[in-house]
């Protein structure tokens, strides 16, 4: 069986899901049994006394019995970050985080100086850090560096659905770190480009709004799940190499002659 | 004595236990911080709370 392996946990499904943004509680739950998805982002608010939201969603992730990477979503500094970081591992109960280190707000890019230094302190802590990063290698070699074991580039920009705005920088990382597990987080639209990611080799991908605010979330839900398995499977079959030029595909030997 | 949790001026308390149980949060799935570090739950009781004191208390929520 193909499995994902993530710090030494092995999960079936490369599609991670995001659980923001759904119109309903129910169409969450719906969508994530359509994706198949077994690892679920969560984030952590201020809670209040009288609501208590966090309790209600946090029943509803339980219900579901799936793994979750909580975030530390909205973090712009090296200190709010580990913060944010301690109180998820005693609240999810897990030592995985998904490192965000925000370095803009118009176009949420990784502010990948802070990244590096908040996955030295969360390592040395016993975290087990997915560093939302770029494509750069010598970021990517910093990171591995400062012990993380898994890197998490942006294919675009968070929320905006580009797709993948620079294949070859995505290319190249992959080319570079052949044992190490990418997972593509981030910027994600269309199934095709799911696909296209998969197929460059990437081992998973992450994504929430182009489930959660497509027309049919569940149905988008389960478009992405097919379309990263494809990209999966014609990756391990061994994808042709592209040429300039034509070559055709039906044989010339025995063609008829018409004088 | 007041002191700011979550972002309000709350009602004081002696310490980070006794607020959360002020705040029918005492058995919530929540974790804290105060001043920006994190208290841990066995911690709670003995972390006392001071005049000014910025208190968060956060729960799970949607992410991505």
């Amino acid at each position: 069986m193909d499995l994902l392996r993530l710090y030494g946990q092995e999960v079936g499904s490369r599609l991670l899901l995001g659980t923001a943004q759904y119109p309903s509680p129910e169409c969450l739950s719906d969508a994530v049994r359509a994706a198949g998805s077994q690892i679920l982002t969560v984030s952590l608010r201020r809670e209040s006394a009288t609501a208590r939201s966090g309790q209600q969603f946090w029943n509803l992730i339980s219900s579901l019995g799936c793994r979750v990477l909580p975030n530390t979503a909205g973090c712009h500094s090296v200190k709010d970050a580990v913060t944010t970081a301690q109180l998820a591992r005693e609240l999810f109960d897990t030592t995985w985080i998904k490192l965000e280190v925000i370095g803009d707000s118009d176009t949420l890019r990784p502010d990948v100086f802070g990244l590096v230094e908040a996955a030295r302190i969360l390592t040395e802590q016993g975290f087990e850090v997915f560093p939302y990063t770029t494509d750069d290698l010598g970021v990517a070699d910093r990171l591995l560096d400062a012990g993380c074991q898994i890197l998490m580039p942006w294919a675009a920009p968070i929320g905006s659905g580009r797709g993948l705005s620079h294949p070859y920088g995505l290319r190249t990382l992959r080319g570079h770190f052949p044992g190490v597990p990418l997972i593509i987080d981030a910027g994600i639209g269309l199934p095709s480009q799911a696909a296209a990611a998969m197929e460059l080799g990437y081992d998973a991908v992450l994504l929430n709004t182009a489930v959660a605010k497509a027309g049919d979330p569940v149905g988008m839900a389960g478009a992405f799940a097919k379309a990263v398995a494809a990209g999966r499977a014609a990756y391990r079959a061994g994808p042709m190499e592209p040429r300039d030029m034509a070559t055709p595909s039906t044989p010339l030997m025995g063609r008829a002659e018409w004088a | 004595m007041s002191i700011v949790v979550n972002g309000q001026t709350q009602e004081d308390a002696t310490n980070l236990s006794e607020l959360l149980h002020r705040m029918g949060l005492n058995g919530a799935v929540v974790a804290t911080a105060v001043n920006g570090q994190f208290v841990s739950v066995s911690n709670r009781p003995d972390t006392p709370l001071r005049a000014g004191d910025q208190v968060e208390i956060l729960a799970p929520m949607q992410g991505g």
